[in-house]
């Protein structure tokens, strides 16, 4: 690679690392069995069944398959509203 | 004490499990181990023309199984090595010929004379892999620093931990440190740390790999001449439990090179 190629494909990562950060991805989905798409229908109904008892701040909500060597986990993380006139502390 | 049975598989075709067999047949037979060699790839035939054994075979592996000749005929004796041999695969007939039972019985009366069975399984995770994998005490994945062959590997990571076989380690080859270096292929600790199993072996890229397929000669019957051989007695050391350190990959240097010109049976 070139000295003027270098210096404007800076912002592009090397494919080596793109490279990682895809197989990390597919690997997560195989073994998991649970697709992006999959992933979505999870959080909606967690969503709703969550919601049904306590409020649930939704455009926070993230679920994500994180591993561990090769356990694999179904992550949630649902912040709450306060309700009104309860204060933090 | 009986002889172990090691298979070789890699869910991805193309990735060198034929090449690694060979070469780690010959340098575990200059060890000194009695070898046999088993090309599981039946339809598909390669082993034979890796070790340069193709002219010499009578018999195969379907022809074991169903009786036309004892095992002791089916085996093929490589014309350096006096204690490596090859069960060649059969060329006109399909994997349906083979169950899985049929490979335990024949690798159980290997067991007896040799050391060590080598299973060279074909790619895919069907019917191919599970007879190669039945008889196994121990399994090696073989993959290669891409997203698709990593990939592969890790599904049959996953289906010998369902099978509950004991844990299989990972060689991989083609690595090409100069790739590496300037952040465009994977390097080591990236595949053992997303595969999460224990590594046996880097092979790095090596042209003379090549030449010695278009040879019959496997690379590792010239020792240490080559970087790639080199890295087949590392791995045949460590199957040994032999404590074989791993070493930095990178370019040999132009002294290096000349060095291995000048003197060939050194480094």
């Amino acid at each position: 690679m070139g000295f003027l190629d270098r210096l404007f494909s800076r912002h592009e990562p090397p494919s080596g690392r793109v490279a990682k950060d895809r197989l990390r991805l597919v690997l997560t989905q195989d073994r998991a069995g649970i697709s992006p798409a999959l992933l979505e229908t999870l959080k909606d109904e967690i969503i709703t069944v969550i919601s049904r008892h306590v409020d649930v701040d939704v455009q926070c909500v993230q679920v994500s398959v994180t591993q561990s060597g090769r356990e694999s986990s179904l992550v949630a993380d649902i912040p709450l509203r306060h309700r009104q006139g309860v204060r933090e502390g | 004490m009986a002889g172990r049975v090691v298979t070789i598989t890699s869910g991805k075709g193309g990735v060198g499990k034929t090449t690694l067999t060979a070469n780690l047949g010959a340098a575990l037979a200059m060890r000194g181990q009695r070898v046999v060699v088993i090309d599981a790839d039946v339809g598909l035939r390669n082993l034979d023309v890796m070790l340069g054994l193709e002219n010499r075979i009578v018999y195969d592996l379907v022809d074991v199984i169903e009786g036309r000749c004892r095992l002791r005929q089916g085996l093929v004796r490589h014309k350096q090595l006096p204690e490596l041999y090859l069960l060649p695969a059969a060329q006109t007939r399909d994997k349906s010929a083979v169950q899985p039972e049929d490979m335990v019985r024949i690798c159980d009366e290997l067991r007896g004379d040799h050391d060590i069975v080598l299973i060279d399984s074909p790619a895919g995770i069907e019917q191919g892999f599970r007879y190669a994998m039945e008889p196994a005490d121990e399994i090696i994945i073989v993959t290669n620093p891409e997203v698709s062959a990593a990939r592969d590997a890790d599904r049959v990571i996953g289906l010998i931990e369902a099978e509950e076989k004991s844990p299989a380690r990972l060689v991989i080859n083609r690595l090409e440190p100069s790739m590496v270096s300037k952040g465009h292929m994977l390097g080591v600790a990236d595949v053992v740390e997303l595969l999460a199993i224990d590594l046996i072996g880097v092979v790095p890229e090596d042209s003379n790999a090549l030449i010695a397929a278009n040879r019959g000669q496997p690379l590792a019957l010239s020792n240490n001449r080559s970087r790639a051989g080199h890295a087949f007695h590392n791995i045949a050391g460590r199957l040994l439990g032999e404590e074989v350190p791993f070493e930095p990959l990178r370019e040999p240097r132009v002294f290096e090179r000349l060095l291995r010109f000048v003197s060939p049976e050194r480094s």
